[in-house]
């Protein structure tokens, strides 16, 4: 299943709203990387607000594209993870520390319009 | 209620699948969001590692109703090469497969029971069980 990105200005916004296998979520991690590419995009949301659970391999996929993007200068925000996707992911072991994080959406794009247009 | 007992791990996508079909059997139990969520991301666990480690396996589910409490078993069967070091394995951060090494150790914090067999003949076994609360 793809996950699809929608480009706003200079962003990129993905609402994931599949219960993540394994093949979509690298297949998203791919996807992305080649529209930042393509569209020149400096900020991307992922909004996880209807992704009910976070295992630990989502977890990788998640933090290694927040890496990958900021490698060819993108920055990402992740937005929505709801109360028990946090309180799970910690339980399990995940912290994910170095992970821009936000509210929701509206509060990802601000953060990411303060850190790109200060 | 319906309650289908078993799945079959054999390709990726039966991840999801076991961990949706826990996910609704924990729900139907009574158990609240958080705990819906703890239980999935257990059997996601445990389900990736049948697949990763032993190609195929089960993962089975037991309703538990006694008179005192009352709680969701579940059962991750396999017939791979087992693990050596059950110690090694319980560790934080000790992974093979270039994962996160979550998996085990985290999967004994989410649930509230937790036990390993394993041998390189018969292959591994792991019972979890979340109570009610």
């Amino acid at each position: 299943m793809r996950i699809p990105i929608l480009k706003l200005h200079n962003y990129l916004l993905i609402s994931i709203q599949i219960d993540l296998d394994d093949q979509s979520a690298i297949q998203f991690q791919e996807d992305l990387l080649n529209e930042i590419h393509k569209s020149g995009a400096t900020g991307v949301v992922i909004d996880l607000t209807s992704v009910d659970i976070i295992d630990s391999f989502i977890a990788k996929v998640l933090g290694d594209v927040v890496t990958m993007s900021g490698l060819m200068g993108a920055r990402v925000v992740l937005t929505g993870i709801q109360p028990a996707v946090a309180m799970t992911l910690i339980e399990l072991g995940i912290h994910m520390h170095d992970v821009p994080t936000a509210l929701d959406l509206e509060q990802g794009l601000i953060k990411l319009r303060q850190e790109l247009e200060g | 209620m319906d309650f289908k007992p078993c799945v079959t791990i054999r390709k990726e996508w039966d991840i999801v699948g076991a961990r949706q079909l826990g996910r609704k059997h924990a729900k139907e139990l009574g158990f609240g969001t958080v705990d819906q969520a703890r239980i999935a991301t257990a059997i996601s666990e445990l389900a990736r590692n049948i697949y990763l480690y032993a190609r195929t396996g089960t993962i089975c589910f037991e309703v538990i109703d006694e008179l005192d409490k009352k709680g969701l078993k579940i059962v991750a069967k396999d017939n791979g090469p087992g693990i050596r070091d059950i110690s090694q394995v319980m560790q934080d951060g000790y992974s093979t497969s270039g994962g996160l090494g979550a998996g085990l150790p985290g999967v004994k914090r989410l649930m509230d029971f937790f036990e390993i067999r394993s041998d390189s003949e018969k292959g591994t076994e792991i019972e979890a069980i979340k109570w009610l609360r």
